[in-house]
């Protein structure tokens, strides 16, 4: 065996390059960095895509150093909370360092995936000047640039095929940022600009679309008026994937059959969003795409449920479906019976702070997608009411789910029926669903839930967790337990010192955990800190003013994030966070 | 844990020891409650009140926020509320406002506006009453902007579009209306 190895010396490194080339897993290409100097040297230059899943592990000119030939790099920045604004605007995440470090490290670098950082208009001119052949640039839940920077990127990335802004905060300040693409620019393959606000102007808008033959993907912003929308549309037939602009005008017939005869002229749509307001007027030119759509988002469309059941069960072959709670029980009912190659549902609250009489949409609603959906593996529920029961059938019908989330609006609700907590529920979902890797829980809760978790989620990757819990024993459970946790978020439950202090050595195995309104002190965080040279402890508080340091061990904290990182304590914290 | 939140929901605002989000209506005796329904649906309403100043809950994103379609339940309210529209006369001191809403078609709203304009001595409303000389005319400013004939479209149509009247002087009206 040890003739084996001698002999592999004698390949020479594109060879082995050759047989790495297939390892399209990251931890697979770590696993065969570490068997020898010589796979490690080879790996690392062969290495062309990375991932960063925190921007603070480490740090911008290692991982550029490392990989000298990365041609994509993904990498996101703020804890999750952040989308719920439970972390301050000011907190970090600012791309500048990963951005100038890529500049002059990757100039080949092809694609840019930066999700929850703050990205500046020079960031992204920055971006534009460095990368010859940049062609991919994606912003998800970014913030802190504007049109300006957009302009730039337009007006530099000759070969830019895919523009992706997916729910970003843009200032809008350069209106007629499109024309900056120069008339020469044939290549787009994809443009997402649904999350721009202002007006664009159509007649560029059409130009950029008539000549960019290979348009395979168009989300427009609401702003454009239904008629201007469907004169765009008859320049790109070819679409597979539209999202639409507002989907409602004053009733004209004439209008109507333009955008009937836009719809049926579409032979390749597979995904369909947008259709923002839209009215019932206007909502039957869409079925003749219905029969071919997988993917069908309708959040911003404010149906109601008869027309709503109606479209959805048009959708034969939908995979995914993203719906408010308007479409109730009965249209999930309906779904369950048409959709029967259903993967992925999100019901979404249409009132989620009101006190305006219920909508009905329920347990059952969820109950008979579980049953009638074999293919459901990826669930997104916001509801008013759940037992154990439906939980139970839910996990016996679809042992398949990797992603559960629920989310009962009102904290602390119980089991309405019998007023148990939910711990029986939520224990039946982790036992059943032996490939979950995603859970959030909701509904009143106790240690016990906690126990199953630990116990059975052996495939869980991500946990989020809400108003639950009665002890610090619970948090001991997950941490103790969840062989592959990698993300831990947890707010307003009873857990404290303890559970961290005894599993300090879990928290290196984890990407990241994130605390907010528990019972931790800043005498752990102290103790943890000092014990785990390899996490940063991050103590916000947007209270005071005093420095960490003269605060005494028993002060509570108010947010707590931790994570691991080799890149040590980072040097942008601002005024309201302490690396302890 | 004692009910903070007190009869008057303004339990999160009351001033206290304790780490801030903890301890706020969001612990709530929603847990088993032995006692009549009727208790526990107060505390469902008073909670609801309070609920909605938990920071980030229920999760979801900010940018959805500011974006939710209104309900059906708040557009039938806002339709409840009327439909007022501005009425000025060529000629009149001052102007009237009317709920459009309350008039089932052009012929009400003909007769409603000359009953509150005849102390300005109106005359004939239309030529499709049988006026031929008719002294006034009666147009609308639509959505556009754009001054318009009342009459020409269908009564639903004029009510949506419709963003105030005018009652024009013959003399102008007649400019409009010779072009049909």
């Amino acid at each position: 065996m040890v003739r084996g190895f001698g002999g592999a010396a004698a390949f020479p490194d594109e060879v082995w390059e050759l047989v790495f080339s297939f390892l399209a897993a990251d931890a697979d290409r770590n696993a065969v960095a570490l068997v020898c100097r010589g796979w490690h040297r080879i790996e690392r230059r062969s290495r062309r895509r990375v991932f960063v899943g925190n921007c603070y592990a480490v740090a911008p000119a290692a991982a550029v150093r490392r990989f000298p030939e990365v041609r994509a790099a993904a990498i996101k920045g703020k804890p999750h909370f952040a989308d719920f604004n439970l972390v301050p605007t000011d907190w970090g995440g600012g791309a500048e360092a990963w951005v100038e470090a890529m500049a002059g490290g990757w100039p080949h670098l092809e694609e840019l995936r930066l999700k929850r950082m703050v990205v500046s208009d020079d960031c992204l001119e920055l971006i534009a000047r460095s990368f010859k052949n940049f062609g991919v640039l994606s912003l998800v839940s970014c913030d802190g640039f504007s049109t300006a920077g957009l302009a730039a990127i337009a007006a530099n990335c000759r070969n830019l095929r895919e523009l992706d802004l997916h729910e970003n905060e843009v200032e809008d300040n350069c209106l007629n940022w499109i024309s900056h693409f120069p008339e020469s620019f044939t290549s787009l393959v994809s443009l997402n600009i649904a999350c721009l606000e202002g007006d664009m102007n159509t007649s560029v808008l059409e130009c950029l679309i008539s000549r960019c033959p290979n348009l395979k993907t168009l989300r427009l912003n609401h702003a454009m008026p239904l008629e201007k929308l469907v004169s765009l549309l008859q320049r790109a037939p070819q679409l597979v994937d539209l999202g639409t602009s507002k989907f409602s005008a004053d009733h004209h017939p004439e209008l109507l059959s333009k955008v009937e005869s836009t719809f049926a002229g579409f032979k390749h749509l597979k995904s369909l969003s947008g259709i923002w307001e839209a009215g019932p007027a206007y909502l039957p030119a869409i079925y003749s795409v219905c029969e071919s759509l997988t993917s069908l988002n309708l959040y911003y469309a404010t149906i109601q449920s008869p027309e709503l059941l109606k479209l959805v069960s048009e959708c034969k072959n939908l995979q995914r479906l993203w719906v408010m709670d308007l479409i109730e029980d009965n249209g999930l009912i309906a779904v369950a019976s048409s959709c029967k190659l259903l993967q992925e549902l999100r019901v979404f609250p249409s009132d989620p702070y009101g006190v305006a009489p219920p909508i009905s949409l329920t347990e059952h609603g969820l109950v008979a997608i579980s049953a009638g959906c074999l293919m459901l593996h990826s669930v997104l529920y916001f509801c008013r009411q759940m037992t154990n029961a439906a939980l139970l059938t839910i996990a016996n019908n679809r042992p398949n789910l990797t992603c559960f989330r629920l989310c009962i609006i009102d904290p602390h609700t119980p089991d309405y029926i019998s007023q148990e907590p939910l711990d029986a529920g939520f224990s039946a979902i982790v036992e059943s669903c032996k490939d979950l890797r995603r859970l959030s829980l909701s509904g009143l809760l106790t240690d016990r839930v906690f126990k199953s978790i630990g116990a059975s989620a052996n495939r869980l990757e991500m946990l989020s967790v809400a108003f639950a819990g009665d002890s610090d024993v619970g948090l001991h459970y997950i941490l103790s337990g969840c062989k592959n946790l990698r993300k831990l978020e947890i707010r307003d439950c009873p857990f404290g010192d303890k559970a961290l202090l005894d599993n300090t050595s879990k928290l290196e195995t984890m990407r990241s955990l994130w605390m907010s309104s528990c019972s931790v002190t800043l005498g752990a965080c102290r103790q943890l800190a000092q014990k785990m040279p390899r996490l940063n402890v991050e103590v916000i508080d947007e209270r005071r003013g005093r420095p960490l340091e003269s605060w005494p061990d028993d002060f509570p904290i108010e947010k707590l994030y931790i994570y691991r990182t080799v890149a040590g304590p980072r040097s942008d914290t601002p005024p309201c966070v302490w690396t302890v | 844990m004692e009910d903070v939140k007190g009869s008057d929901g303004l339990g999160d605002t009351e001033l206290r020891l304790g780490l801030p989000g903890t301890s706020t209506a969001t612990r709530s005796a929603k847990r088993a409650l032995p006692e009549g329904d009727e208790e526990s649906h107060d505390e469902l309403r008073r909670t609801s009140a309070t609920k909605a100043q938990v920071v980030g809950w229920p999760p979801i994103r900010s940018y959805r926020k500011n974006s939710f379609p209104a309900r059906k339940v708040e557009a039938e309210a806002e339709a409840a509320a009327g439909l007022y529209v501005k009425v000025s006369m060529d000629g009149a001191p001052f102007l009237r406002k009317i709920d459009l809403s309350v008039y089932k078609g052009y012929k009400e709203l003909r007769e409603g506006l000359d009953n509150m304009f005849k102390c300005f001595s109106f005359g004939e409303l239309s030529r499709r009453e049988g006026g031929s000389g008719s002294e006034y005319a009666i147009t609308y400013e639509d959505k556009d902007g754009d001054l318009m004939l009342v009459g020409d479209v269908p009564w639903e149509m004029f009510i949506s579009s419709c963003k105030r009247l005018r009652i024009m002087k013959g003399s102008e009206a007649r400019g409009l209306e010779s072009r049909h």
